[in-house]
């Protein structure tokens, strides 16, 4: 494994990469779409070795924490703090995504309940085995590496009869936002670097549409260093034969199709529903919730949530045109000032994949400058 | 969130629950979304699952691809 980040290797890629830049005017642009992508972007200096080579990376909606809305981290707080006797548990990223309502870390619980951090969602349902009088709400946030895993643990709390657990859905499935990002036109696109893991459940057929209808090519990326720099010079020779499609760089971990046992455990406990993303807003089919036969496991119908759709960032927090790759994190004036690791003010400034950390850790010199 | 680790497969009981093996430590992992899985098996583990296998003709190959491009990259300098 050490060889994919061998330097080089590293230099012979990149200097191949620059030589198959196409002469045109317009600028190499490549979204890559996954929060843990932008990560080895960043960290291993990628981001500026790439644009000096002449391919300029933006960062995706591909960190679920980020694309989260407001309203359903306020509908988990709401619950948490006027409710007794819930565990609200959910991942940890989760509990620091500031609101108007303050952050799920911050608030003051009812009598008897509590926030609680898991690893996973098996860690969940086993809180609603050991503590069968407090009610277990499983605020799941995930793409489509997570969902098989959550849609397990409701189908185990089903089959074992824990009516004590529920989960909130903030479940998101990543094609639909890439249409929506090249529809809107707001930002010229010149390939897509897809996520690794998302991809090892789903394969590469739902990118496709992608390369037919639009006519632009893609790569689903390992996350070494050499992975990112061979799916980026698939990409070039894509455009160069003129011949879009889904490269699988990362076949060492992601079939064709995906894996059958996640996507059939997906479809039989959950169904696709329109969803409300940060910065995005309302996307068809982009959402998933309980199918009928779980419903008694939706926390949003268990407990009469109101989730009211884009009740709002807080004011001038910028994290929704970063999610869309408008704007790069230093280009919102909070950045590193109001806005930061310690006291952040947005989620993309809480998450280890949110673009805004990930530039505050890796870029900051830069982008200060 | 998506991030996974590669990991090697310690143990593996009948209900698809066991142990890998990441840098040392080992860690609790369910398997139920993997079929015929042993252990010395490499698996990418999130969030407590395994989501898939590695398979290592693949990975060789996509080290061949990398070592290739790297060496014309050499005899053209």
């Amino acid at each position: 494994m050490k060889e994919f980040r061998d330097k080089r290797f590293i230099k012979a890629l990149l200097r191949v990469i620059k030589e198959k830049i196409p002469s045109s005017p317009q600028p190499v642009r490549i979204m890559e779409v996954c929060g843990t992508h932008t990560m080895t972007v960043h960290k291993y200096g990628l981001k500026t070795m790439l644009e000096n080579s002449g391919v300029e990376m933006i960062s995706g909606p591909g960190c679920p924490v980020c694309i989260t809305p407001n309203e359903i981290h306020e509908a988990a707080i709401d619950l948490v703090s006027q409710k007794r006797n819930i565990i609200l548990a959910t991942f940890g990223d989760m509990t620091r995504v500031p609101t108007r309502k303050g952050s799920l870390q911050t608030i003051v619980p009812a009598p008897g309940s509590k926030v609680k951090i898991v690893y996973s969602p098996q860690e969940s349902l086993e809180l609603a085995r050991v503590e069968p009088e407090k009610e277990i709400v499983f605020l799941a946030c995930g793409f489509e590496t997570t969902i098989p895993s959550i849609a397990l643990s409701v189908k185990k709390a089903f089959e074992q009869g824990l009516a004590n657990y529920s989960i909130l859905s903030a479940l998101w499935l990543i094609p639909p936002p890439l249409k929506s990002i090249v529809d809107a036109g707001e930002i010229k696109i010149t390939g897509f670097l897809y996520p690794g893991h998302v991809s090892t459940i789903i394969g590469k057929k739902p990118y496709e549409f992608i390369a037919e209808d639009y006519g632009i090519p893609g790569a689903i990326a390992g996350f070494e260093p050499g992975d990112i720099l061979l799916a980026i010079s698939s990409i070039l020779d894509q455009i160069k034969e003129g011949k879009p499609e889904v490269f699988i760089e990362y076949s060492r971990a992601v079939r064709p199709s995906g894996n059958p046992i996640a996507l059939a455990l997906m479809d039989e406990v959950l169904e696709r529903k329109d969803a409300f993303w940060r910065g995005l807003g309302v996307i068809p089919a982009s959402g998933m919730r309980l199918r009928k036969k779980f419903s008694a496991y939706d926390a949003e119908t268990k407990f009469k949530l109101k989730i009211k759709e884009g009740s709002g960032d807080l004011p001038g927090c910028r994290c929704g045109e970063v999610l869309r790759g408008l704007i790069f994190p230093s280009q919102c004036s909070l950045f590193a000032r109001k806005c930061n690791p310690d006291s952040p003010y947005g989620p993309c400034m809480v998450s280890f994949e949110g673009a805004c950390l990930v530039y505050y850790k890796y870029n900051r010199l830069d982008s200060e400058v | 969130m998506c991030l996974g680790i590669p990991a090697r497969v310690v143990e593996i009981n009948d209900f698809q629950e066991g142990k890998v093996d990441y840098l040392g430590t080992k860690v609790k992992t369910n398997f139920s979304l993997l079929e015929n899985i042993k252990p010395g098996d490499w698996v990418i583990v999130h969030a407590g699952f395994a989501i898939t296998k590695l398979d290592e003709e693949e990975a060789q190959e996509t080290l061949s691809l990398l070592r290739e491009i790297a060496k014309l990259d050499y005899q053209q300098k």
